[in-house]
């Protein structure tokens, strides 16, 4: 059961650990599942899905996939990149607010028009 | 290499990094195999999340009402429909396999052939009832729902093709973690890594994050594509 050196690459954690996180990703995707079951909206839907879906990644990355145990030059290569990915979110969610603006201008119905002063 | 200065700390202080990147030698220390395939996911993540990114963009964009997830996945079993229970079951059955695959990669390094080769068969087992139950669900959403990449009856077009785009891409990732589970097993079973490797099971390891990535890529379209 003793943890071996990670300097060899070997990853031998405690049987435990896992069967822990294991319990606890099936506690927290039935967390996420009772979150659309009782229809929760708004702010604390959004804010309680995002929550539950960072730990749960972060568990399976952290111990399932032994991110925690490498060395920082292995976590620092594969999880810092994907920070870029938030000025692409940013950039999609603002192009994506125009488009939306654009289409209301252009191919709805009913345009906005200024009501004249008739009653 | 295993016994230089470096290989003594922690690996974890900054230090550790600069030596690790700055100096005349390996900068993993890792077997290749891990380093390359945790490259390989590096990439990957980056078509998931442009998949994602683009769904979110026309979600954001359309004039037309997104058709209700809760709903569209509703399903009944005799009374009155369940919302998203199929979704949730799939989650769970994903969730036990990635579970599954973490004791065979911990048996591995025990070098207990037996149980690893027989948990990484459940985990493929599960794998291929996983993808079994995405198929009932594309065949529902397609013959009964009208669901089509170009359109569909509940709501705005953009629905069919980021949800065939994104759970088909998905699936595709699991039938491939499916064969690849299933020949790394048989060979576990052969003794192919005895006789090769020197009885080194690094790649049971390696499938294995392979795999938890397919789960960690569930987790964030179950989030953002059926519970947002």
């Amino acid at each position: 059961m003793a943890e071996t050196a990670t300097a060899e690459g070997h990853q031998q954690h405690p049987l435990s650990i896992y069967l822990w996180i294991w319990l606890l990703l099936f506690v927290l995707s039935a967390f996420s599942y009772m979150v659309d079951y009782l229809q929760l909206q708004g702010m604390l839907r959004w804010s309680l899905i995002l929550l539950f879906m960072f730990l749960k990644a972060g568990f399976i990355v952290a111990i399932f996939m032994h991110m925690a145990w490498e060395r920082l030059a292995l976590i620092y290569a594969i999880l810092l990149p994907p920070l870029c990915l938030l000025v692409f979110i940013g950039l999609m969610a603002w192009e994506g607010d125009y488009t939306l603006l654009t289409r209301i201008a252009s191919f709805t119905e009913h345009v906005f028009i200024p009501a004249a002063g008739h009653h | 290499m295993a016994h230089d200065a470096t290989t003594a700390d922690s690996g974890k202080s900054l230090k550790s990094l600069v030596n690790d990147w700055a100096q005349d030698k390996q900068s993993f220390e890792v077997p290749w195999g891990k380093a390359m395939m945790w490259i390989f996911l590096l990439s990957d993540t980056f078509i998931f999340s442009c998949f994602l990114i683009s769904y979110m963009k026309v979600r954001i964009s359309t004039t037309v009402p997104w058709p209700n997830p809760s709903e569209v996945f509703a399903l009944s079993f005799g009374g009155d429909p369940i919302p998203l229970i199929l979704i949730a079951i799939m989650t769970f059955v994903l969730i036990t396999s990635s579970g599954t695959m973490a004791l065979a990669v911990n048996y591995g390094y025990r070098k207990d052939k037996n149980k690893t080769m027989w948990l990484m068969f459940a985990t493929a087992a599960l794998g291929a009832t996983f993808v079994g139950m995405q198929a009932f669900e594309w065949t529902k959403l397609i013959v009964e729902e009208g669901v089509r990449p170009w359109g569909n009856p509940m709501g705005a077009a953009q629905f069919g093709s980021a949800f065939f785009m994104i759970t088909g891409f998905h699936g595709l990732h699991v039938s491939a973690g499916v064969i690849y589970l299933t020949i790394v097993a048989l060979r576990v079973k052969s003794g192919y890594y005895d006789r090769h490797k020197g009885g080194n099971y690094e790649i049971v390891e390696i499938a294995g994050l392979y795999w938890h990535f397919v789960d960690l890529v569930w987790v964030f379209i179950f989030a953002f594509f059926y519970l947002w």
